[in-house]
């Protein structure tokens, strides 16, 4: 015999739902007067200091239908490549940027939207640097665990071909699931749940 | 206050066996909303290791306490009143701080109050459903509201939800992020709800369902349920070039 490990399990995820809104964008299905704004909704302010960028996009299931019940968390580092969070170890992060953000796809088009910066290089585990990338996170009705991507700048063609993180995509035909084409100041992003186009999703 | 550094360990990998698959074809949403190809492993880097956090002034006065947040002056939402509380732990049996916890439901007679709701249950005037707290120093959180009424939903010809609180939870870093959903002692359409059946693991739905706590309800006032709920832990950072050591 051992001593026992004695390790709790993690508690299970279950699908967020269709009503998802009510608990994390209340004001945005109509129950206003509880919280003064729904969290994540605004990222910068007028001192957030890095260039401003939107991310637009669509949930798209396995029929090509977009979904208009989903939830997508982004969490980011700052201008410089730093993250607003106790766990960054390399120095602090822009005060007016908090790196994390929420929004709805839209009820009847199914488009999400995010206005936010560009993110600096962050390290990889070893410490050679990742391209500029930001963190997706996606809930909904039908969805049993959250999914995790990533999404990297079309514009960051040397960084992204020397990123550890792409550079394990096996079936280097997926690489470009992960990439936002740019057009502006505006990258769009479409996330395939599923079928020929799908995305790389992480098991981080 | 404690001068406890942040932990910047890798967190221990999700038991997907334990968690439930994406395909889950009895709930029939899942087919067309579940990846298909494998997931691509990630070793954690501190993209995912870190995580927003949130002060408890974020909070408003009423945000614990869904039978009064939405009320009019005077009144407050019907039904059984209850508190539910419990401690945000992590793996390693520790309890995690100021993790953000919000939580969503319907009313008593099991309707929501969202845009695309239909069912012919009313609405209750004062209540919203939807409630947020930070857990303490210890990873404690409590909230009050009225126990959930049972929903019908267009799945089979006949399914209907246990009664269920949502939940959404934050830890310290974002690949914690999680969504699941509380369920209640006693309840029989736990056992045939596809939802709670994407979970193949017994054990795992227990961990989700809530006991009646009567040394905490308040006589005369609310029963308690209590829910525990457990979050990744994060490996030991000893021998990771970190000075402050495990």
């Amino acid at each position: 015999m051992t001593q026992a490990l004695n390790m709790l399990k993690e508690s299970a995820s279950q699908t967020a739902g269709p009503y998802v809104h009510i608990g994390c964008t209340p004001n945005f299905t109509g129950i206003e007067g509880v919280y003064d704004e729904d969290l994540g909704k605004v990222m910068v302010n007028d001192d957030t200091l890095g260039e401003r960028i939107t991310i637009t996009g669509k949930v798209i299931d396995g029929s090509g239908t977009p979904l208009k019940d989903a939830l997508l968390e982004i969490w980011q580092a700052d201008h410089s490549g730093l993250y607003n969070s106790p766990a960054e170890t390399r120095g602090l992060a822009d005060p007016n940027f908090k790196g994390w953000g929420r929004q709805p796809t839209d009820m009847t088009s199914g488009v999400f939207t995010f206005e936010t910066i560009k993110p600096g290089r962050v390290p990889f585990v070893e410490g050679r640097m990742q391209a500029p990338h930001i963190t997706f996170w996606i809930v909904a009705r039908g969805i049993n665990l959250g999914l995790n991507t990533r999404m990297y700048f079309g514009d960051e063609e040397e960084a992204n071909a020397e990123d550890p993180v792409l550079a394990r995509v096996e079936h280097r035909v997926r690489v470009p699931t992960l990439i936002a084409g740019r057009e502006g100041n505006t990258y769009t992003f479409d996330i395939n749940l599923q079928g020929p186009n799908e995305t790389v999703f992480f098991d981080i | 206050m404690r001068n406890t550094l942040a932990e910047t360990g890798a967190f221990f990998p999700r038991d997907r066996s334990w968690h439930p698959k994406a395909f889950t074809p009895d709930y029939k949403t899942s087919v067309l909303r579940s990846p298909q190809k494998a997931l691509l492993s990630l070793s954690n880097t501190v993209s995912e290791i870190a995580g927003p956090v949130f002060g408890h002034d974020m909070l408003g006065e009423m945000d614990d306490d869904l039978i009064y947040n939405y009320a009019k002056p005077g009144e407050s939402a019907i039904g059984e009143r209850i508190i539910v509380h419990g401690r945000v732990l992590d793996e390693r049996g520790r309890g995690v701080s100021g993790a953000l916890v919000e939580f969503w439901q319907a009313n008593a007679a099991g309707r929501y109050r969202h845009k695309k709701e239909t069912y012919l249950a009313p609405l209750d005037p004062n209540f919203g459903g939807c409630g947020r707290t930070i857990t303490d120093d210890d990873g404690y959180y409590a909230f009050r509201t009225i126990k959930p009424g049972p929903y019908p939903w267009p799945n089979g010809v006949n399914d209907w939800r246990p009664a269920h609180i949502h939940f959404s939870i934050f830890g310290h870093g974002f690949a914690q992020r999680l969504i699941t959903q509380m369920y209640f002692e006693g309840d029989p359409l736990i056992s045939i709800c596809p939802i709670v059946n994407t979970i193949s693991d017994p054990e795992a739905i227990s961990r989700l369902t809530a006991p009646l706590d009567m040394n905490n309800t308040i006589p005369m006032d609310s029963r308690a349920f209590k829910f525990d709920i457990v979050l990744r832990g994060r490996r030991s950072t000893m021998f990771e070039n970190r000075k402050e050591g495990n």
